[in-house]
């Protein structure tokens, strides 16, 4: 545990005076450093930490953060969409390498550290200084009532206690089917409950054991107690900077800035900087800042007023009514709206330019349509958030593949939809027509197409109004938009954040229905009317 | 190509030698999968005249209708239209010089009668296309004003057909073809809808093909019946004839099931 800290110390003493001066004289011609980070509260805080350090030395910095999950961010760093995250070494080994948990924490570090640059190129900078591993943690009045103070005592008293855990603790080996094998923990019952309402149910008494992180900033409050893992089953979960290749190779400099925060980050600190952030509700930037300046690394007045991004200043305010919130934010929903009406409309356009005459041309056809729409229909079935990430090897992150993965959802209701409609236009007077001498061509503009319109227009809806919901997904690859306040919000815990991007993004949805409802009346010819 | 109508038709079934046959097929045969619809049909239709094809489901009328307006290509045999094979026709010219009546009209739906009317003129380029319309919705005993702009939904279905009838004239060609136009209608309105295409069609002297499972359709309109039964014409004879005389013991049987010929008593 300490040969990581150690080595951290020991690298940062040796390189950061070298690599400062070397950034001074790189800083006009390099390239913005691309800052990520997963999407929970601790993570957007390392980020911004990362983010805020960098621009304090001079370094261009462009944030990404909130990426969807592990294998988004991991993706984006070894495609090269971005630079730099926030990584803990357990989730490299466990998450990324897939191994078992073992060994200790130095032996892990190295484990993951030569692992990644063997196989990707990818460096593990040396940790932080803190772990974030899970924190299994009871109500203190429980802990007192129970004399619990080891998971060896839950161990003795869990048939009469509920536990609430994270869906993915409930599934790993290294969650709660590892630590039933362990500690022989057997609850009276288990829920699967996300990091927002975890703490309130375990406060309400709802669930009387949770799985908690390390670092929680509400681990700080006098009524949790966190129970000690006396046989050492948690892998360990040491914070480090991962920098992908191309950083490492244009911007060195950026590098050995990164390095100056090794091992200077302690785990209580940590958790007193989540609770500012998740519970008292301070901006990103603030806290980060003001973190800097605790471990001595800026100087007040450097980034005093180096603002970053409005979004992360506009914390939802505890004060005031949500309504007064959501209107001082509407610059930013705005923005972000016109964003969300830029990937829908965007992916929306395309997958009518190639739908409705590719469903055309299947129509004509005949053989394999079916096997076409089908294809169409699978990947509709796929998880958004999986799609989203399998376009990041391709493309990226940002705006680009959130819009192909979007238009890949609109084709099929399009496509089915058009060929669907067209094909089966009234087949009487389909026939009379061609009997009557009109051309192929003739049948389809003047007949088929003119008797589908309304169907074709039905298919155009559903996929708008589901292109609107799941656009939101798009903020997990960078890609902006309503989404950005909602993942952001539930990483920090803060409903009104939430709200203030789900609210525009139903009532979007709505209006977007409702539009093309209209159209789709518009568009039905007259004589089909009633 | 005209377009007048031939001279007032005989009506009488009388075939001129001199002239080639407006419609004629040879030892046409069409197979569909394992179900053979004709089986070696051989036809000869004169200019002016009305023949009918009569028969029981499935017995190959309707193909062997539309052999004439290439809607149905033979598999073997040949498709004569005014002595010239067919095979070497433009199949969309042959169409739009033919008339052509369904059962259920099939009029476009999201067209106005006028319009649904003008739909061959259109096509044939035609200058006077408005004026033909109107022209053959009088024709059919519709005032255009008062139906040229209702829509197919807004008729009933005696209406219906009578613009199907009027949409198959509107270009004056010199043969229409009619599966089954009346037999999705009421006794009455079949009744007069008959009349009027009888009249129509004397008037014009038109060249008709009309399929039909109503023998007393067949007596009142054709010149000649033709009876199919499994692809083959089982017996061709004028409608009066087939009735008094039939050959075969099907016809006969047919005939006495449509309460007609010589078991019947109506006859």
């Amino acid at each position: 545990m300490w040969a990581g800290l150690v080595a951290g110390l020991f690298l940062h003493a040796l390189l950061a005076p070298l690599h400062e001066a070397k950034a001074q004289e790189s800083r006009p011609e390099s390239r913005p450093v691309v800052v990520a980070s997963k999407p929970f509260g601790e993570s957007y805080l390392l980020g911004e930490i990362f983010a805020q350090l960098l621009e304090a030395r001079g370094f261009a910095v462009e944030r990404r953060l909130g990426l969807g999950s592990t294998q988004v961010a991991f993706e984006a760093l070894r495609s090269g969409a971005v630079d730099v995250y926030p990584e803990y070494t357990g989730t490299g080994l466990l998450a990324i390498l897939g191994e078992d948990p073992a060994g200790s924490s130095s032996q892990v570090f190295r484990r993951v550290h030569g692992e990644f640059r063997d196989r990707w190129g990818i460096r593990w900078l040396p940790p932080l200084g803190f772990q974030n591993t899970y924190a299994i943690s009871v109500r203190a009045e429980t802990a007192a009532e129970l004399n619990l103070r080891t998971l060896s005592d839950l161990a003795r008293e869990a048939p009469a206690l509920v536990g609430g855990f994270s869906p993915d603790f409930l599934g790993r080996d290294d969650g709660l089917p590892g630590l039933r094998q362990a500690y022989g923990l057997e609850l009276r019952d288990t829920r699967s409950l996300l990091q927002a309402v975890k703490y309130e149910a375990l406060q309400t008494g709802r669930v009387d054991v949770i799985d908690a992180y390390s670092t929680d900033g509400f681990l700080a409050r006098a009524e949790v107690a966190v129970l000690e893992d006396d046989r050492g089953f948690f892998p360990p979960y040491e914070a480090a900077a991962l920098v992908g290749v191309g950083l490492q190779e244009e911007v060195p400099g950026a590098v050995a800035v990164l390095t100056e925060l090794s091992g200077l980050m302690q785990e209580e600190g940590m958790r007193e900087l989540n609770r500012r952030l998740e519970v008292e509700g301070e901006s990103l930037a603030q806290v980060a800042r003001s973190a800097l300046v605790d471990l001595g690394l800026v100087a007040d007045e450097t980034v005093a007023g180096s603002g970053t991004t409005g979004m992360r200043e506009l914390r939802g305010r505890r004060d005031g009514s949500l309504v007064a919130y959501l209107w001082d934010r509407r610059d930013e929903t705005l923005r972000q709206t016109l964003r969300h009406l830029l990937l829908v409309g965007l992916s929306l356009g395309a997958a009518l330019v190639l739908a409705i005459p590719g469903a055309l041309a299947l129509e004509r056809l005949h053989f394999g349509a079916e096997a076409v729409i089908r294809g169409g229909g699978v990947i509709q079935t796929l998880p958004s958030i999986a799609l989203l990430a399998f376009m990041i090897p391709l493309f990226g992150i940002g705006v680009f593949p959130a819009v192909v993965a979007l238009f890949l959802y609109s084709l099929f209701p399009i496509l089915r939809n058009t060929y669907t409609g067209v094909r089966d236009a009234d087949p009487v007077a389909v026939n009379a027509a061609e009997a009557l001498g009109m051309t192929p061509l003739q049948i389809l503009r003047q007949v088929r197409l003119p008797l589908a319109a309304p169907v074709i227009m039905a298919g155009v809806r559903t996929a708008a109004v589901i292109n609107v919901g799941t656009a939101t997904l798009a903020a997990f690859i960078g890609a902006g938009g309503l989404g950005d306040p909602i993942v952001s919000g539930l990483a920090l815990s803060d409903p009104w954040m939430i709200l203030s991007g789900a609210i525009p993004a139903a009532l979007l949805a709505v209006l977007v229905d409702g539009a093309l409802a209209g159209a789709e009346r518009r568009v039905t010819p007259r004589g089909l009317r009633e | 190509m005209g377009f007048e109508p031939s001279s007032q038709a005989t009506g009488s079934g009388v075939t001129d030698r001199s002239a080639p046959p407006a419609l004629e097929t040879r030892g046409a045969v069409k197979q569909y999968g394992r179900i053979r619809a004709l089986d070696g049909v051989s036809l000869q239709v004169s200019s002016g005249e009305c023949v009918a094809l009569v028969g029981e489901s499935g017995s190959g009328k309707t193909p062997l209708l539309r052999l004439f307006n290439r809607m149905v290509e033979p598999d073997q045999g040949e498709v004569l239209l005014d002595g010239e094979t067919a095979r070497t026709m433009d199949p969309v010219r042959i169409r739009r010089r033919t008339g052509y009546v369904q059962q259920a009209g099939g009029l476009l739906p999201h067209w106005t009668v006028l319009r649904n009317v003008q739909l061959v003129p259109r096509l044939l380029g035609m200058d006077d296309v408005r004026e033909r319309a109107r022209d053959a919705l009088e024709r059919v005993g519709l005032p255009p004003d008062q139906f040229g702009e209702r829509w197919p939904r807004q008729l009933s279905g005696g209406q219906g057909q009578r613009v199907a009838i009027a949409r198959a004239i509107a270009a004056r060609p010199r043969v229409i073809l009619l599966d089954e136009p009346f037999g999705a209608l009421d006794a009455i309105t079949r009744t007069e809808l008959r009349a009027t295409f009888g009249d129509l069609r004397r008037e014009l002297g038109v060249t008709a093909v009309l399929v039909t499972h109503d023998l007393h359709e067949a007596v009142e309109l054709a010149d000649r019946g033709a009876v199919l039964r499994e692809g083959q014409i089982q017996e061709i004879a004028s409608p009066q004839r087939l009735v008094a005389a039939p050959e075969s013991p099907y016809v006969a049987r047919l005939l006495a099931l449509a309460g007609l010929g010589k078991g019947g008593g109506e006859g």
